[in-house]
């Protein structure tokens, strides 16, 4: 079952608690800090994001701005296209907006940095992330059971399950360099060092495109992670994010 | 609690919380402390860029075909001064291009003697801070030329560049346009005072009759309707003393993100 491929280390750490429940500790302290760090970026960055996109609120595809044709435009004509109360700064400043989102970008850089060389270091990638053969087979039933907001419990929910794991390593490793990068090729700077990189995305303005799109793609992981934090127990999922230590009950196998 | 209180009670909390978040925000965001933190990050693109990038890394160049049909102009469209109306009444033949500050040897340049030195043409991305792009074609002298011909003093370490239009009407002047580079984007074989654009001389709109192109960097450091350079050991007493008109109001002195 999926629960085995559960480090050894974390199995070590198994806490009897008094009414015959389990505590045992989930999360390190680096995948712990880590998490809020980014949480805090993510969530500036995209304010502030919303700041900048107000400057200019239409996408293009390709190199340049075909003005009379944006792939998309947002706004009516008169007032912001995204409301105050979800931009950063909250009131109209396009270079507040730039200052915020170029340090919470710096943050959130280091943080990932900091963040992959432990998961690299620790196994935390092989061990914890990569699902195993039997996980994908059973990706169907795993993906039924969550439509029905059914978790896995016991030993099963020591582990993280087959979408879980897609979920996390395709906002790890996709979705969150995806961010970095086409953030990187709309800089005139670096377009002059990394031209490569304007010709993967296709273009500045398409590279623009899709740094809104990845935000959007990274706004609805954000809800569901939410969600299944809500409907998999909050307190729980909360405990152990914050402190590492989560509760199963070994008696209730499914 | 029937569901219609309820419902409003939801109401009033949320509206509440949201109203602390924004207001909380706004005292944030427009504290010194906060936002000299932030400029670190400004600091930490500048030189990290200037270390990848080194002094020679050449903007992209692209070909006819690439060329914007519609190339937008932005901030001021026609400075409409007494003194720019007859310049541009008169084809800008009366106009010269003043160099003085930190130089050897002052300088008055007309935009025919700017035309008989060499020039460079290229064809170049201009990325504007709101977000968007175009593509156009710039003929020009490399401002390295005119700095050589001039000769810098060694304590030079900027090139300001007054322009002919005021973007806000200010008592103490200050909403004249400027602009300030180091040596570093002042030497770069792509840094152009430009003449022509797209194979014409270059339109009011766009900046007559000399700009700067800038290309590593965006589009408000590219000042237009230049009318005196000057070298400069600091750019502090100029304007409000941040190296710019849009950098006197916020935005960064290094512009290359």
């Amino acid at each position: 079952m999926s629960g085995a491929a559960t480090p050894a280390q974390a199995a070590g750490s198994d806490r009897a608690l008094a009414d015959g429940r389990i505590a045992f500790y989930r999360h390190p302290l680096a995948v712990r800090l880590t998490h809020w760090v980014n949480a805090l970026c993510l969530w500036l960055l995209l304010m502030s994001g919303l700041q900048i996109l107000n400057a200019h609120p239409a996408l293009y595809w390709g190199e340049i701005s075909t003005f009379d044709q944006p792939l998309l435009s947002f706004g009516a004509a008169d007032g912001p296209a995204f409301p105050a109360w979800i931009t950063l700064p909250g009131f109209q400043d396009l270079a507040g907006g730039r200052s915020w989102h170029f340090f919470f970008a710096w943050l959130f850089v280091l943080n990932g940095l900091v963040y992959l060389g432990y998961a690299l270091r620790s196994g935390r990638v092989r061990n914890v992330l990569a699902p195993d053969r039997e996980q994908l087979r059973n990706i169907g039933r795993s993906l039924a059971d969550h439509l029905r907001l059914r978790f896995p419990h016991g030993d099963a929910a020591r582990g993280y399950n087959v979408l879980q794991k897609l979920s996390y390593l395709i906002v790890l490793f996709g979705l969150l360099p995806l961010m970095l990068l086409t953030g990187l090729t709309m800089s005139p700077a670096m377009d002059a060092r990394l031209q490569w990189l304007t010709a993967l995305f296709g273009g500045r303005q398409s590279a623009r495109t899709v740094h809104f799109f990845t935000a959007t793609a990274l706004v609805a992981f954000f809800l569901i992670h939410v969600l299944a934090v809500l409907a998999a127990g909050p307190l729980n999922e909360m405990r152990s994010i914050v402190t590492g230590w989560f509760v199963i009950k070994p008696e209730k196998r499914s | 609690m029937s569901s219609i209180t309820r419902r409003r009670w939801l109401q009033r909390t949320l509206t509440a919380l949201g109203g602390l978040t924004v207001s909380a925000c706004d005292r944030i965001s427009e504290s010194p402390h906060v936002n000299s933190t932030l400029d670190w990050a400004e600091e930490l693109n500048q030189r990290v860029q200037r270390v990848l990038l080194g002094r020679k890394a050449l903007a992209r160049e692209y070909t006819e075909k690439d060329i914007s049909r519609e190339f937008r102009a932005n901030g001021t469209t026609n400075p409409d001064t007494e003194e720019y109306n007859a310049l541009a009444k008169g084809r800008f033949v009366s106009w010269k291009l003043i160099v003085g500050g930190l130089v050897e040897r002052p300088l008055q340049l007309s935009l025919e003697e700017l035309r008989s030195m060499p020039s460079r043409t290229q064809i170049t991305r201009h990325d504007c801070v709101e977000g968007w792009s175009c593509i156009g074609k710039w003929k020009g002298v490399q401002l390295s030329r005119v700095i050589e011909r001039a000769g810098l003093k060694p304590n030079a370490r900027f090139i300001a560049f007054y322009c002919a239009d005021t973007l806000e009407l200010t008592l103490d002047g200050t909403g004249q346009y400027y602009e300030t580079i180091d040596l570093v984007d002042a030497l770069h074989p792509q840094t152009l005072l430009a003449y022509d654009m797209n194979d014409r001389p270059l339109d009011i709109a766009h900046g007559a009759p000399l700009r700067l192109r800038l290309e590593r960097q965006l589009g408000y450091k590219m000042a237009k309707y230049v009318m005196r350079i000057e070298a400069l050991e600091s750019f502090q007493k100029l304007g409000r003393g941040k190296g710019g008109y849009w950098e006197d109001r916020g935005y960064q002195w290094y512009a290359g993100i």
